[in-house]
């Protein structure tokens, strides 16, 4: 007997029935239930019956993983033991090898504050603080110079540490810029508003790669004679500031989202326009945007990659360089393989995560 | 009074809003042609008229939701320009009740209430939150306090933007058709918070078609038409006797 309660209509508790439909009955209706559906499933299927057992075999049975590079030459199946026999060097570029374990570290807390991070119950304001504690440490990590720990100058900081470096800060950085040049650009002060819209435009109309290349080679001419800015920061100024202008034009899609009726409702009550844009605004045209933001934001992640043009060696380069070595050369799938899949592993999570975030807004 | 005469003849301190030989154009368009209107305090004033006849945004230049470019407007002593301070300081006393609603999607019923108090008026949280009941109560919605706004109906919704507005402790209400978009059964919630509203003496300019309301509550009632006051009277003599031509053509066609 069914209970009467807020969903039941007039008493009567029905339920939708209950249909099974067995595997090839499922595989008649959506597979084969034409003549274009069916050749196209046929097609599909013959596409990878050529495909997915080559690489299968190729990838699995017939690889080596640990092997030697004679041994690799000598086989026909995927040589992954590129990876072990080089992997100190992807992963940590010129780092002094004895010291290695310190980027590590560095890596892991980076990685353990993030997901720390994750939980929207620790978005408390003991959360920056934690944050700035992790990340002094990790520079101490990295540069030394303190508590015993010999100094490593930063031309030979690379591989999956500069990555990450590059990528995180670039995001962090850009986003509340990019926020601020979305608000600057609706502002109704002339001068503010010409000045976003330069910045974002003219940002916007060359290729982040030009901007490195400016940044490496440009700026150096306007510093005064001696003054010489860290090349990893010239390189994270303009990824900041590459990003940051993206990031303003999708955030201003969010705010011409946002109804007026509310912000004249912000106003209505008295608040001013910090208040109306941090409490009203801002809240709901952020969350709006999140998609295309996470998407730039993971855009940006790879584009680090780029820093190879001013010879910085984040992970992509290090690669290639292992590569290069006359014993290891022409495996250059496996390698690339790998590198991607280092590169999958950080934009997934990020899309995930991103997805996980608009769930819980949405309740 | 009709909207040529220029100059408010009477002088008394009970004056909340004046309103001086008022113009606003949008582009070309004369949207306010001379208007001039004095409240006084605990009035309630019913402004009527067809769509496009500048009603609406005559109340939304009395909290500058709207700039006017010609003509005075002060509300409680204090003249409305461009100045921020002054026009912050009168939003403070004004509040409004859009049509609609308006409420904050992403914060609760207690949250939209209790945002003005804290931000605006300093209120500690725990007193804006007690205000904030006191008000969903009046309004007969306080079991809805921790739901969000995209959870109530419309006329819930409506009881909330009342409530949200009278958090404030405003001196003056302004009302832009606050049932309109409403279903008829939803009509009457609203209106009756709004007659308890006049009841406890709150100065009220609303705009609206609910003629009922007009006649029971309103002190003067106002037809505009092409940006100007066309007749203003009590409502008995505005309903009984209406003076103007296009008073009773409009008249005509809204009551049945």
């Amino acid at each position: 007997m069914v209970k009467p309660g807020k969903n039941s209509i007039q008493g009567e508790g029905l339920r939708a029935p209950v249909i099974r439909i067995g595997l090839l009955q499922w595989a008649k209706t959506n597979l084969f239930n034409g003549v274009l559906n069916s050749i196209l499933t046929i097609a599909t299927l013959f596409l990878l019956y050529k495909v997915v057992p080559p690489f299968v075999r190729w990838a699995f049975i017939d690889s080596l993983w640990f092997s030697s590079a004679e041994q690799c030459r000598a086989g026909s199946g995927a040589c992954w033991s590129i990876i072990p026999a080089n992997i100190r060097f992807i992963i940590f570029g010129f780092y002094p090898h004895e010291l290695h374990w310190r980027p590590l570290v560095a890596m892991i807390m980076l990685v353990a504050l993030l997901f720390y991070s994750k939980n929207r119950d620790h978005w408390r304001p003991s959360l920056g603080y934690i944050w700035i504690a992790g990340l002094s440490t990790m520079g101490i990590l990295m540069r030394g110079g303190l508590f015993g720990l010999t100094p490593v100058d930063s031309d030979k900081w690379g591989g999956l540490p500069l990555t990450l470096m590059l990528s995180f800060f670039g995001m962090f950085a850009a986003y509340p810029l990019g926020v601020l040049l979305a608000l600057g650009r609706r502002s109704k002060m002339p001068a503010v508003k010409t000045i976003c819209v330069l910045y974002i435009e003219l940002i916007r109309g060359v290729p982040l790669i030009s901007l490195l290349f400016m940044s490496a080679v440009l700026f150096p001419l306007f510093f005064p004679e001696g003054l010489t800015v860290n090349k990893i920061i010239r390189a994270q100024a303009a990824i900041i500031l590459f990003t940051a202008a993206y990031i303003a034009e999708v955030v201003r899609g969010g705010l011409q989202a946002i109804t007026r009726g509310q912000y004249e409702a912000a106003e209505s009550l008295g608040l001013n326009y910090v208040q109306k844009m941090r409490l009203i605004v801002l809240p709901q045209a952020l969350k709006i945007v999140i998609p295309p933001t996470v998407g730039i934001l993971i855009s940006a992640f790879k584009d680090t990659s780029l820093v190879v043009i001013i010879a910085l060696y984040d992970v992509l380069k290090t690669t290639k360089s292992a590569l290069a070595n006359p014993s290891w050369m022409g495996f250059s799938p496996e390698a690339y393989l790998f590198v991607a899949l280092i590169y999958f592993v950080c934009c997934f999570s990020m899309s995930n995560y991103s997805r996980r975030l608009e769930k819980e807004l949405h309740t | 009074m009709t909207g040529e005469t220029c100059k408010t003849s009477r002088s008394s301190e009970d004056k909340i809003i004046e309103i001086d030989c008022l113009h606003k154009w949008f582009g070309d368009l004369h949207v306010l042609n001379g208007i001039s209107l004095t409240v006084f305090r605990g009035e309630r004033i019913v402004i009527c008229g067809p769509s496009g006849s500048g009603k609406s945004t005559l109340i939304r230049c009395i909290n500058r939701l709207e700039e006017h470019q010609k003509g005075r407007i002060m509300v409680d002593g204090i003249e409305l320009t461009g100045n921020l301070k002054n026009i912050e300081k009168i939003r403070e006393e004004v509040g409004m009740v859009f049509q609609h609603f308006n409420l904050f999607p992403h914060l609760t019923i207690l949250e939209n209430l209790a945002l003005g108090p804290i931000w605006v008026r300093k209120v500690p949280k725990k007193e804006a939150e007690e205000t904030a009941m006191y008000y969903l109560e009046k309004v007969h919605i306080a079991e809805q306090a921790k739901k969000y706004p995209g959870q109530l109906s419309g006329g819930q919704q409506q009881r909330v933007a009342i409530a949200r507005s009278l958090c404030m402790k405003p001196k003056i209400m302004l009302f832009d058709e606050p049932t309109s978009a409403l279903d008829p059964e939803m009509v009457k919630e609203v209106l009756d918070v709004m007659i308890n509203l006049a009841e406890e003496g709150m100065t009220m300019i609303v705009v609206s078609h609910e003629m009922g309301f007009a006649k029971s509550v309103a002190h003067r009632v106002l037809f505009m038409d092409f940006g100007q006051i066309v007749e203003e009277n009590t409502p008995q003599v505005f309903f009984d006797c209406p003076q103007h031509d296009r008073t009773k053509l409009f008249l005509s066609q809204i009551l049945h």
